[in-house]
C-alpha cells in the first residue's frame, strides 16, 4: 500500500517561492513600510500573497496533470545534522499539500484584501500587514514541509503570529494576556509534539534518518504497536493545542481579542486546522495505532458537542463563532479519527470558506456598528447592510448543513463515516449539528432580524462596508456554495472527485474500504437535514416568534444556564488547579529554597568561618588583592612542594 | 604565524596600551578598546577560515616549555569543541565594549582594561591544552570579573562580588589539587610529570581515584555552570554587575563550566564520569524546571534573566549527560546560542536600566508605544531565548532533547516542561514591560534606541537567524571532535566492560 506514497517525485525549483513571496512582503514592509505609506503597504502585502496563490495554482495544475500519487519536491539545504539525524530544509507538494497551499493563499489573499478596508484607519497599519504576511509565510512552511521538524517550524511560527496578532492592540492588558495564553497553551501541546517526534526518531531503527514523511512511512511498520500508539498520542497532544480541542481549547475563545480578519484567517480558516493537517499528513502512522484513532475520534466528537453547547448561550458575536470553530474542528478530528482522512480534509476546506466568510461578515457588522460586538445591542441590520446580510446568511446555511451548500456535503460525509465506525460517535456528531444550526440562526436572528437595539447615535452611523470588504464576502459566499460540489456523495453522478484526488495520499489508510447501503446513506442524510431544520426552527421560535421564551427558560433552569453561560468554569478551574499553585510553588522555591536554605548555608558558613577565628577574618577582607596574593602564595607553595618532591 | 597566541594576547596588549593612556580621554579610551577588541575577532575569523573541518585533533597547536622541571608547557590548540567558543568570545567582546560606551561613565579606563584582561583569560582557558596553563587562565578570568562587579556594580555589589569569588575559589582550589594529583600520579607511573592534556587522556587511572578526581573537577565546573544547587551566586552576580559584565558572565564565563566538563572532566575520568552522568542529568533536569519556576516570580528584570540561565544551562548539561552525538552536539551548539541570546537579553535590559535606573518590572509597561524599535529588537532576542524554531535556540534545544530522550526518556519528558515554562516567563516578562498602557510618566519621556545601540544588536540578530536556518557550518565543524571524544570514551569504558551501556545510548 505504500507504493502510492513513494510514487514519482518530480524535482522542481519553484516551491520556495510560495513561502518566500509573503516573506518578501514582511521584509519590504518592515524596512520601508514607514516610508512607503499606507497605499503601498496595502498593495505589497496582498500582492505577495496573490503571487503565492499563483504559484500554488500552478502546482495544483502540475499535480493534476502528473500521474496519481505524484509529488513535486525541492530540497533547499541541509538543516539539522548530528550523527544519524540528517534533517533538510525541503518542501514537497502532493495532492494534500496542493489543496492546503491553495486554500491558505486563496482565502489568505481574500482576507488580506478585506483587511485593507478593515484596518484602514488603524495607526499600526504596516505592523498589521507585516504580521499577516509573516503568518502566511509560516503557514505555508507548515503545509509545504517535507519533514516533521520543518513542519514544526511552521507550526510554532503560526503560533507566534497568532500571539502577535491576538495582542495586536496591546495597550489593553486583556489583549496582551490573551495572546500570551494562546502561545503558552499551544506550547503545552508542542511539548507533546516534540516528545512524539523524539520517540518516533529513535523508533525508526538503525541507519540515518531525515524524519521526512517518506522516511517515516518507509519505516513506520517496523515500530511496535505500543510505541506507535504512544508516538501518535503525543503528536495528537500537539494537535489538541494547535487545533483547540479538549482539553487545550481554552485559548481560542480568548483569541477573539485580535482584529476580526485575523480571527477569520488564523483562528478559523487556516492555522487552527494545522492539527488536522498534521494527522492527515501522517495518516500512514496513525492507521497503525487504532487506539489513538479512537481517542482522536472521541475527543473530536466530544469537542464538537461541548463547544457547540457553549455556543448556544454566547452573546458576543465573535465568541459564538469562536466556539463554533472549536466545534467544527471537532468534526474534522472525528473524520480523521474514524479513518475518513479525505472527508476531514474536505471539511477543513469547506470550513475555511464558510467560516472565513462568517468571521469576515461579523467583522463587517462590527465595523458598521463602530466596534460593537454584543448581539443584544444589534438587530435589524439586514436593512442597513444588505450585502453583509446576504453573504452571512449563505455562510450560515452552509455551516448549518442545509442541503446544496458546501458544509452539508462535507459534514455529512464525516457523519456517514462516523456511523459506520460507531453509531454513538455519529449520534454525538448529530446532536452537535443540531446545536450548530440553532446557535447560528440565533446569531442571524439576533443580529440581522427584528428591531435595531443599538442606541440612536450608533444607529445613525450604521453603514454597509466598502467594496474591499464586501467583494471578499461575495467571493467566499460563492465558494461556500460551489466548494461542496467537488465532493458529492459517491452514489451520485460526478461522485467524490475530491476523495479521488487525495486517495493516493491516504492509500495506506484505505484498507477497509466500506460501501454503505444506499438506503442507509439516504436515511443518515435525512437525519442530518432533520436536525438542521429542527435547530433552525427552534431558533426561529425562540428569537423571532416568541422572544420572551429564552428569558423564561433561563429562569427555570438557572443552574444549567449559569454553568453553560460561564463556559463550564473551565478557565477558573485551570487557574485554580494549575496557574495559582505553580506561582505559589515558584515563590516557595525562590524565597525558601534559594534565598533561605542554599544562600543560608553559604552565608552561614562564611559567617561561621569569619566569626570563629580572627585569623581567618583577616583573609575575608573583601579586598581582592589579598585573594590574589593568597592564590599566588598557594601556587608558590605547590611549586615548592614539587621542587622538593622531585629532587 | 602563532595564530592562537595572537588571539589570546592581543587583548592583553590592548589593555597595556590603554593603561598608558590618560584616564580622562574617555572617547579615545572607548575607541581604543573597541579597536583592540576587533583585532582578536579578526584573527579568529582567520582561524575559522583556516580550520580544517574534517579533523578531530587539535589544530594550530603551539608548544613551548614553561616550567620544565614539572613538564609544564605553554601549549595551545583548538579543535571543533573550542573553535566556536573562541569565536563566541571574540564576537561578543566588541559588542560588550560598544555597549559600555553609553552606560560606563566612571573610571572608563579601568573598565575597558578589565574587559580586555578578562578576554585574554577566557580565550586562554579555551585554547590551553596544558592543565596547569588552563588553571592559570581559569583564575585570571575571575579577577577582572570581581572588579567589574565590585567597582561598577549595583547596590549590593560588594556582597555579590565576594560571593562570586568565594564560590568559585572553593571549587577551583579542589580542581587545582586534582590537577596536581594527576601530574604526580603520572610521575609515579611513568617517571615524569605531565600536565599535557593529550598525554593524560591516554592515561588510565583506577576507578576509585577517578571518582575523587572527577568530583573535584566536577565541583569546580558545576559551580561555574552553575548547576543546581550551586547556582545562588549567579543571580546576585548578574543583578549587580554592569551590563557588559553580565553579558560576558552569561555569554562566556558560564560556558567555561560546561566546556570544562566536555574538555576535561568527562574525557579524563571516563568511568567516573559515566557513573556520575545519571546524577548530573538529574541535577540538570531539576535545574531546568527549578530555574524556570523561580524565574516566573522574579520582580527584577536582571534577576529574571539570571535565573533563566540556570534553566538554560540545565539544558546544556542534560545534553552532555546524554553522552551521544545528538546530545553533545546540541549541548555545544546551545552553549553558543545561550551566549548570544542571553547576552542579548542582558543588553536589552541594560538599555532601559541605563535610561530609568531601575530594573523592577512593575516600573515599566506599554513601552512598545514609546520605543518601537527597541521593542521589536527585544522581541527577537526574547524569541531566540524561548527557542522559537527558525531561530538559533531551537536547533540546540532540539538536538539536546532528542539526544537526551535516548538516554533518559522520562527525565527528558520532565525537562520538556522547561520548553513550556520558558515561554511563560519570557512572554510574561515581555508583556509586563512592553504591552499594556503606557501610564508611568517617567516612561513617556524615554528615547528609542540610538544608532550605536542598534549596531550593538544587529550582529546578534543576524547570528540568531543564520544559526537557526543554516547551522550546518557550525555543526559539521564540531562533529568530528565530538565524535572522537565520544569514541575515546567508549573505548576506555570498553576496557572496563561498561561499553554495552554506552552503545545503548
Amino acid at each position: 500500500m505504500h507504493e502510492a506514497i513513494t510514487h514519482t517525485a518530480v524535482a522542481v525549483s519553484y516551491l520556495w517561492l510560495i513561502p518566500a513571496l509573503p516573506a518578501l512582503g514582511v521584509l519590504v514592509n518592515l524596512s520601508l513600510g514607514a516610508l512607503l505609506g499606507k497605499g503601498a503597504v496595502g498593495f505589497i502585502a496582498p500582492g505577495t500573497v496573490a503571487g503565492g496563490f499563483g504559484v500554488a495554482l500552478y502546482c495544483l495544475v502540475q499535480i493534476l496533470q502528473l500521474p496519481p500519487g505524484s509529488a513535486l519536491e525541492q530540497t533547499l539545504w541541509p538543516w539539522i545534522s548530528a550523527g544519524n539525524l540528517q534533517v533538510d530544509i525541503a518542501f514537497r507538494v502532493d495532492a494534500l499539500s496542493a489543496v492546503m497551499i491553495c486554500v491558505v493563499t486563496g482565502v489568505g489573499f481574500l482576507i488580506h484584501i478585506y483587511s485593507v478596508g478593515y484596518m484602514h484607519d488603524d495607526p499600526s497599519y504596516a505592523r498589521y500587514f507585516i504580521y499577516l504576511n509573516l503568518f502566511t509565510c509560516a503557514m505555508l512552511i507548515l503545509v509545504l514541509a517535507d519533514n516533521l521538524p520543518l513542519l514544526f517550524v511552521g507550526w510554532e511560527g503560526v503560533g507566534l503570529c497568532s500571539y502577535l496578532l491576538i495582542g495586536f492592540w496591546f495597550d489593553k492588558e486583556a489583549n496582551a494576556s490573551a495572546g500570551k495564553k494562546a502561545f503558552v497553551v499551544n506550547r503545552v501541546g508542542d511539548a507533546g509534539f516534540l516528545l512524539g517526534t523524539f520517540l518516533l526518531f529513535w523508533s525508526l531503527g538503525v541507519g540515518t534518518h531525515s524524519l521526512s514523511f517518506q522516511d517515516i512511512a518507509a519505516h513506520a511498520k517496523s515500530i511496535p504497536l505500543d510505541t506507535v500508539t504512544l508516538i501518535t498520542l503525543l503528536l495528537f497532544v500537539g494537535a489538541t493545542g494547535k487545533s483547540a480541542q479538549l482539553p487545550l481549547y481554552v485559548w481560542l475563545p480568548d483569541a477573539m481579542a485580535g482584529p476580526t480578519p485575523v480571527s477569520a484567517l488564523i483562528h478559523a480558516a487556516t492555522m487552527v486546522t494545522a492539527g488536522v493537517y498534521m494527522i492527515a499528513r501522517l495518516n500512514f502512522l496513525f492507521v497503525l495505532a487504532p487506539a489513538t484513532l479512537t481517542v482522536v475520534a472521541t475527543i473530536g466528537a466530544l469537542t464538537a458537542l461541548f463547544a457547540a453547547s457553549i455556543g448556544l448561550m454566547q452573546n458576543d458575536i465573535k465568541k459564538v463563532l469562536a466556539y463554533s470553530t472549536v466545534s467544527q474542528l471537532g468534526y474534522m478530528f472525528l473524520g480523521v479519527g474514524v479513518g475518513a482522512f479525505s472527508a476531514g480534509v474536505f471539511h477543513l476546506m469547506t470550513h475555511a470558506f464558510f467560516k472565513g466568510l462568517l468571521f469576515l461578515g461579523s467583522g463587517s457588522v462590527i465595523h458598521g456598528m463602530h466596534g460593537e460586538q454584543d448581539m443584544r445591542r444589534m438587530g435589524g441590520l439586514r436593512t442597513y447592510m444588505p450585502t453583509t446580510y446576504r453573504t452571512f446568511l449563505i455562510g450560515t446555511l452552509a455551516i448549518a448543513g442545509v442541503p446544496g451548500l458546501a458544509g452539508f456535503f462535507s459534514k455529512d460525509l464525516i457523519l456517514a463515516h462516523a456511523f459506520s465506525s460507531s453509531p454513538v460517535l455519529w449520534l454525538v456528531g448529530l446532536c452537535a449539528a443540531g446545536m450548530t444550526a440553532f446557535y447560528m440562526f440565533r446569531l442571524v436572528f439576533m443580529t440581522f432580524w427584528g428591531e435595531c437595539r443599538a442606541d440612536e447615535h450608533t444607529k445613525h452611523h450604521i453603514h454597509e462596508s466598502p467594496a474591499t470588504m464586501t467583494v471578499p464576502l461575495v467571493l467566499l459566499a460563492v465558494l461556500s456554495i460551489v466548494g461542496g460540489y467537488v465532493g458529492l456523495p459517491e452514489m451520485w453522478a460526478w461522485g467524490n472527485r475530491f476523495d479521488a484526488f487525495l486517495a493516493p495520499v491516504f492509500a495506506a489508510a484505505q484498507g477497509g474500504e466500506h460501501h454503505m447501503e444506499m438506503g442507509l446513506e439516504y436515511a443518515l442524510m435525512a437525519a442530518s437535514v432533520g436536525v438542521a431544520v429542527g435547530g433552525i426552527a427552534l431558533a426561529y421560535v425562540l428569537y423571532v416568534a416568541r422572544p420572551e421564551l429564552p428569558g423564561q427558560i433561563a429562569d427555570q433552569a438557572a443552574g444549567a444556564y449559569d454553568l453553560i453561560s460561564n463556559k463550564y468554569y473551565v478557565d477558573e478551574l485551570y487557574d485554580a488547579v494549575l496557574v495559582q499553585p505553580a506561582l505559589k510553588l515558584s515563590n516557595l522555591l525562590w524565597r525558601v529554597v534559594d534565598v533561605g536554605i542554599v544562600d543560608g548555608i553559604v552565608n552561614g558558613s562564611a559567617r561561621v568561618v569569619g566569626a570563629s577565628s580572627s585569623f581567618w577574618r583577616r583573609w575575608q577582607t573583601g579586598n581582592v588583592e589579598h585573594y590574589a596574593v593568597s592564590m599566588l602564595f598557594g601556587a608558590v607553595l605547590i611549586l615548592v612542594f614539587f621542587a622538593w618532591h622531585s629532587s | 604565524m602563532p595564530l592562537l597566541s595572537l588571539i589570546v594576547f592581543t587583548p592583553l596588549l590592548g589593555a597595556i596600551v590603554l593603561m598608558l593612556m590618560r584616564a580622562d580621554q574617555h572617547a579615545a579610551l572607548r575607541r581604543g578598546a573597541f579597536l583592540f577588541s576587533l583585532v582578536p575577532f579578526g584573527f579568529s575569523i582567520l582561524l575559522l577560515a583556516r580550520f580544517t573541518p574534517t579533523e578531530a585533533v587539535f589544530q594550530f597547536t603551539e608548544k613551548a616549555a614553561w616550567i620544565p622541571s614539572f613538564a609544564i608547557n605553554y601549549a595551545l590548540g583548538v579543535d571543533g569543541i573550542s573553535l566556536f567558543l573562541v569565536l563566541l568570545t571574540t564576537f561578543l567582546m566588541p559588542i560588550v565594549v560598544l555597549s559600555g560606551w553609553g552606560d560606563i561613565h566612571k573610571r572608563v579606563k579601568e573598565y575597558m582594561v578589565f574587559l580586555l584582561l578578562m578576554e585574554t583569560g577566557m580565550l586562554g582557558a579555551l585554547v590551553a591544552t596544558d592543565l596547569f596553563l588552563f588553571y592559570v587562565f581559569w583564575e585570571v578570568m575571575l579577577i577582572p570579573m570581581y572588579f567589574l562587579i565590585g567597582i561598577w556594580g549595583g547596590q549590593r555589589h560588594i556582597y555579590a562580588a565576594i560571593k562570586l569569588v568565594l564560590y568559585t575559589m572553593a571549587g577551583s582550589l579542589l580542581m587545582l589539587v586534582a590537577i596536581v594529583y594527576l601530574a604526580v600520579a603520572h610521575q609515579q607511573q611513568f617517571g615524569q610529570y605531565s600536565f599535557d592534556l593529550q598525554r593524560l587522556l591516554e592515561f588510565t587511572l583506577p576507578v576509585t581515584t577517578q571518582r575523587w578526581l572527577f568530583a573535584a573537577f566536577a565541583l569546580a565546573f558545576a559551580i561555574k555552570v552553575p548547576m543546581f544547587p550551586l547556582h545562588t551566586w549567579l543571580p546576585d552576580a548578574h543583578t549587580e554587575a554592569p551590563t557588559g559584565g553580565s553579558v560576558i558572565l552569561a555569554g562566556v564565563l558560564l560556558k567555561m563550566g560546561t566546556y570544562g566538563f566536555l574538555r576535561f572532566a568527562i574525557p579524563l575520568f571516563p568511568q567516573a564520569a559515566f557513573e556520575a552522568m545519571p546524577l548530573i542529568a538529574t541535577l540538570a533536569i531539576i535545574g531546568i524546571v527549578y530555574g524556570a519556576l523561580v524565574c516566573m516570580v522574579q520582580p527584577d528584570l536582571k534577576r529574571l534573566v539570571a535565573y533563566s540561565s540556570v534553566s538554560h544551562l540545565g539544558f546544556v548539561m542534560l545534553g552532555l549527560a546524554a553522552l551521544n552525538t545528538q546530545g553533545v552536539q546540541g549541548s555545544l551548539y546551545q552553549m553558543l546560542n545561550h551566549g548570544l541570546s542571553t547576552g542579548g537579553l542582558f543588553l536589552a535590559v541594560g538599555v532601559i536600566y541605563e535610561r530609568r535606573h531601575t530594573r523592577l518590572i512593575k516600573e515599566f509597561g506599554g513601552l512598545w508605544a514609546q520605543l518601537p524599535v527597541y521593542a521589536a529588537i527585544f522581541m527577537v532576542v526574547m524569541l531566540s531565548s524561548v527557542g522559537l524554531p527558525g531561530l538559533n535556540g531551537f536547533v540546540g534545544e532540539f538536538l539536546i532533547l532528542i539526544g537526551a530522550f535516548k538516554a533518559y526518556p522520562t527525565g527528558t519528558a520532565i525537562a520538556s516542561s522547561g520548553v513550556i515554562l520558558g515561554a511563560v516567563y519570557l512572554l510574561w516578562m515581555y508583556q509586563r514591560v512592553m504591552f499594556g498602557p503606557l501610564d508611568n510618566p517617567e516612561n513617556q519621556k524615554l528615547k528609542d534606541l540610538s544608532t550605536r545601540e542598534i549596531l550593538v544588536f544587529v550582529p546578534l540578530i543576524i547570528m540568531f537567524f543564520v544559526m537557526g536556518i543554516y547551522p550546518k557550518p557550525f555543526l559539521s565543524r564540531m562533529e568530528p571532535s565530538v565524535q572522537a571524544t565520544l569514541a575515546r570514551l567508549e573505548k576506555k569504558l570498553a576496557e572496563t566492560g561498561s561499553s554495552n551501556q554506552v552503545a545503548q545510548r
